[in-house]
């Protein structure tokens, strides 16, 4: 699907005054749209265009396409963005594996991509690119969140996750700093919906807690699963089992879930309440992290490109770089990779007014950085 | 490891198994009668799914949503059975393949343009919810029990279906000589579109007991109905009685591979890597079996067409 | 020259043209829309072999074309980081080593499925074949040597004698050569005694026993070329991609590659040629319409199944000669 938004024509009424803009810059931006886990990208879509249409400025064009999820369609369109459409910029992949299809060729070419999720150890490391800025989170950050914050109350955890490369460096963020035993490491098969075998296994570990990294639909399906198990020792994980995308379909079930990100809806600062209010008032749902972070994406292109032109790389790299914009994350940062350095806190899956949402209870990190960044060479 | 968990994980495996034969009986009896391979079998399932949770969600009540997703799952069914898959039984399994392939991309993307991208909710009644303790101390969740039941039940149906009543008789008759029952004045388009919608129904059923332990998504019913194929493989395609042993067989090897093959891995290497390592072989398992089982015996364990 | 002849070799002009024409029109992007066009089509020429000639309706023949992109990628990545492969052995970045160590791994792998698989027909084959490709699927995301599910990306597009592949008409020019060659395979092949056992074994097996010929051994090797044209057109997709992962794999490519040799035709020389072309364009221009393109897909795949029986090659060209 291709939308071409011209933000200044949709005539929104503008909240904020409109943003300075030295050239023309045009954003492309690819995400998971249709199949399996849109719900993540249109969320993410949705906080982007957000920030654009807020900026009111019609020097900035947004193309918009489809991955369906899918690697191949996902190199095709940025080879299609790149040679046809001509883009400056290029954002919005949700998964680590349409990531390193996509990042390593098109900043090689030269062109600024900057990723609202996805965050693959590769990228961060000896992979790392001046042309690439990750304004989410490095993959292993929200594990190593919840390792570290398990270290107050638990000893004795049973750790899960699938059997993939994103649910192996979970496991191995989450052990980097939890102190504690672990009761049993299970991996599970990626897409698994039936938990009964492993549900039956952490009854049996003696464990006083458990961890799991179950993105969509399978955290839907563990929640709900271990639940009805009988087994009532505390659950933990990241923020993707239990973000706003997916509470609903858990339901109750959810209730006191401790997990861990670097956003909540009720985080305390002027720029976040307003983008919950603003993302609110236009799409009447509640925003995700995921959609969240897009916003942050999209507000710190408008922060660069008050600055420089983008036709001046070396300038508009270095706009990107100073990260001046009002972060609904609060203190945010750029490291020397190009990941953020941010604050990490603990959520608890809570109902107010009848919704189940993540409210703060506690903090796992202040200016946290990721462990690949020595690596960097750059 | 104690007796009590691996009982525990042998009811896991049978409840599994019966899941998986509410899919497979339906594929199975489709094929034996009809000779269809119906690839969008998985999209009823969702149907089934999908109509349970927006019909519990609007009355709050499971029962009427599963009512509901029996309904639409058998709706569906003999829609797609007169419009399209009617034009198929003459057509070889190239056609068939193709055909409800792209029956799955329109029940897909239809599902979502009408549900949205977002899961649903559906949760399992208050009836049938918390656990039970098993003897030997370990606990087990009643829904699933309730889950075992029902496959039971709808295997002792099925078979007095076919075995005692007149439908089953037509649907036997319809296996073994196909000319021969409609020159005998039996109507055999609508005994047909029967056939197809209580397929479907089956599948419609699994889909909701299913989506209120899983997640009511798009795309929920292609690995069950991966696994379905496999199943009625290993048993034999046409079979019933085939359907009911691979399903189990399926189940109980898939769960206790999870469950033990990370464990024997562990006896011999550092754990985490055990985990690794163990889980890999347990996700090609069952198509390691299904190998097997057709290196031996290629028309599966009980052919309806040996 | 008959009817089927002129269509086949104007669909084979239509596809060259293609990116000489977005060249003068400065569109470089559809210079890649037409190598991707000849990829496809090399795949299911390789399919065509199994499944047109022979009636093996191969559901898994994605775990070929993936074998192939993942031989490509995993010699690559091995002589970007120069580390040894196997005994010592180097990488490389030469697409035809690559070719070759792909075939030669696709056509083991098919042989060892062929054996067991073929002793099954009409559905079991189906399904098995599908399992084994899964088999090697769950393997491929699981494994964390080369990517797991994140993939592998290729850093450089590999090199051929002679030509500098990172301009994108070479690299169409490279793979439409390749496609021309196995077309001329698959057309031998239909008309040599070989093929027309192969066919007759679809047709008839009892009266080919009946003449001495054992159709089982026919059938493995048709299979055993069928998937190292596959891996072929696998090793040259990850060039394309500049990347390689387990979705290359998955049940949904390789109902793909059947959809294609339906939309062009079954069993026709230049049905796979026909079938890309049109399913790279509908992919292109209805996901350029709606986000719910795959809906629009399914109702065109369901029309020309219950319609347009023969495919495009069919619709244009009339009843094939062979049988």
């Amino acid at each position: 699907m291709k939308t071409i938004l011209s933000a200044g024509l949709l005539g929104l009424s503008v909240a904020f005054a409109g943003t300075a803009v030295a050239e023309p810059v045009k954003i492309g931006m690819i995400t998971t749209l249709s199949g399996g886990g849109a719900g993540l990208g249109i969320d993410a879509r949705d906080g982007f265009m957000l920030a654009i249409e807020q900026a009111g400025n019609d020097e900035i064009e947004v193309v918009i396409e489809d991955d369906a999820r899918k690697p191949e369609l996902a190199v095709q369109i940025a080879d299609k963005m790149v040679q046809s459409d001509k883009v400056d910029l290029m954002t919005g992949i949700i998964w680590s594996n349409l990531a390193m299809a996509v990042v390593p060729s098109v900043t090689a070419q030269d062109i600024i991509y900057l990723s609202v999720n996805a965050g693959p150890s590769a990228l961060a490391g000896a992979g790392c690119s001046p042309n690439y800025f990750n304004v989410a989170y490095q993959n292993d950050n929200f594990h190593e969140a919840m390792g570290k914050a398990a270290n107050e109350e638990f000893k004795k955890t049973f750790i899960m996750a699938p059997n993939y490369p994103a649910g192996q460096d979970s496991l191995t963020g989450f052990k980097r700093f939890y102190e504690g035993d672990l009761a049993g490491e299970v991996y599970t098969k990626l897409g698994q919906t039936d938990y009964a075998a492993e549900i039956a296994q952490i009854r049996a570990s003696g464990a006083d807690s458990v961890f799991i990294f179950l993105p969509g639909g399978m955290g839907i399906a563990f929640t709900k699963q271990y639940a009805q198990s009988g087994v009532d020792l505390p659950l933990l994980g990241p923020a993707f089992s239990f973000s706003q995308d997916v509470l609903p379909a858990i339901g109750d079930a959810a209730l006191g879930v401790k997990n861990t990100a670097s956003w909540a809806p009720d985080l305390d600062n002027e720029a976040n309440k307003a983008f919950v209010a603003a993302f609110q008032e236009a799409y009447d749902r509640l925003p995700s992290v995921y959609a969240a972070q897009a916003y942050d994406t999209a507000n710190l292109i408008l922060s660069a490109a008050g600055k420089a032109s983008v036709e001046d790389k070396e300038a508009f790299r270095a706009a990107l770089k100073e990260a001046d914009f009002e972060s609904v994350r609060g203190n945010f940062r750029f490291n020397t990779n190009n990941h953020p350095i941010q604050d990490f806190y603990v959520r608890e899956v809570v109902k107010v007014d009848g919704t189940l949402t993540n409210s703060i209870v506690g903090t796992a990190f202040t200016d946290h950085e990721d462990a690949y960044a020595s690596e960097c060479n750059m | 490891m104690s007796l009590a968990l691996f009982i525990e994980q042998l009811l896991n495996g049978l409840q599994f198994g019966v899941m998986l034969f509410l899919m497979a009986a339906g594929l199975t009896l489709i094929f034996g009668v009809m000779g269809l391979i119906n690839l969008a079998h998985g999209s009823l399932f969702m149907v089934g799914a999908f109509a349970c949770a927006s019909v519990a969600a609007a009355t709050g009540s499971f029962w009427l949503g599963l009512a509901a997703s029996l309904a639409a799952a058998a709706a569906a069914g003999a829609v797609i059975e007169i419009l399209v898959i009617r034009r198929l039984y003459d057509r070889d399994h190239l056609d068939q393949v193709l055909a409800t392939f792209a029956l799955i991309l329109i029940f897909s993307e239809g599902t979502r343009w009408v549900f949205g991208s977002f899961p649903l909710y559906l949760d399992i009644p208050a009836l049938l919810s918390g656990a039970v303790h098993l003897p030997g101390g370990a606990q087990y969740p009643v829904y699933r029990l309730a889950v075992i039941g029902v496959g039971i039940l709808v295997a002792v149906g099925l078979y007095l279906l076919i075995g005692r009543t007149r439908l089953g008789m037509r649907i036997r008759a319809g296996e073994s000589d196909r000319e021969m029952i409609g020159a005998l004045g039996v109507d055999i388009r609508t005994l047909y579109t029967l056939v197809f919608a209580l397929g479907a129904a089956l599948a419609g059923l699994a889909g909701a007991m299913v989506g209120a332990l899983q997640s009511v998504q798009v795309g929920m019913g292609e690995p069950v109905l991966i696994l379905a194929f496999v199943v009625i493989v290993i048993g034999g395609i046409g079979s019933i009685k085939g359907a009911l042993v691979g399903s189990i067989l399926v189940g109980v090897t898939d769960t206790l591979g999870r469950f033990l093959l990370p464990a024997a891995f562990g006896l011999v290497m550092e754990p985490s890597a055990a985990a690794g390592v163990g889980a890999a072989l347990a996700s090609m398992l069952i198509y390691v079996v299904m190998a097997l089982i057709l290196a031996v015996r290629p028309q599966g364990l009980f052919s309806a067409h040996a | 020259m008959s009817r089927e002849t002129a269509v086949s070799l104007a669909f084979l002009a239509l596809l060259l043209a293609l990116p000489f024409a977005a060249q003068a029109l400065d569109e470089p992007f559809y210079i890649t829309l037409a190598t991707r066009m000849a990829i496809l089509a090399l795949a299911a020429t390789g399919l065509n072999i199994a499944l047109g000639l022979g009636g093996l309706v191969s559901f898994g023949h994605a775990a070929f074309f993936g074998i192939g992109g993942y031989a490509a990628g995993i010699l690559a990545t091995h002589a970007f980081n120069n580390e040894p492969l196997l005994l010592g052995l180097p990488g490389t970045n030469q697409m035809i080593v690559m070719w070759i160590v792909g075939a030669a791994v696709a056509g083991l792998v098919a042989l060892a499925i062929g054996l067991i698989s073929l002793r099954t027909s009409g559905v079991y084959f189906i399904m098995i074949t599908l399992a084994f490709a899964q088999m090697i699927y769950y393997f491929a995301i699981s494994w964390p040597a080369y990517g797991g599910e994140d993939g592998l990306s290729i850093y450089v597009r590999n090199a051929f004698p002679g030509v500098n592949t990172l301009k994108p008409m070479s690299f169409f020019l490279i793979c439409y050569a390749l496609l021309l060659a196995a077309l001329a395979l698959f057309w031998r092949l239909r008309d040599s005694r070989f093929g027309a056992a192969l066919q007759a074994g679809r047709q008839n097996p009892v009266r080919l026993a009946a003449v001495g010929i054992a159709p089982f051994r026919i059938r493995l090797v048709a299979f055993v070329a069928s998937g190292m044209v596959t891996a072929v057109a696998g090793a040259l997709f990850a060039d394309l991609n500049r990347f390689v992962s387990p979705s290359m794999l998955s049940w949904h490519m390789s109902g793909e590659l059947i959809v294609l040799i339906i939309l062009g035709g079954v069993g026709r020389l230049a049905g796979a040629v026909a079938g890309a072309m049109l399913y790279v364009l509908f992919e292109f221009v209805l996901g350029g319409m709606t986000e719910h393109w795959q809906l629009f897909l399914g109702l065109i795949l369901l029309a020309v199944v219950l319609f347009a029986r023969g495919g495009l090659i069919g619709l244009l060209a009339g009843r094939p000669r062979h049988g």
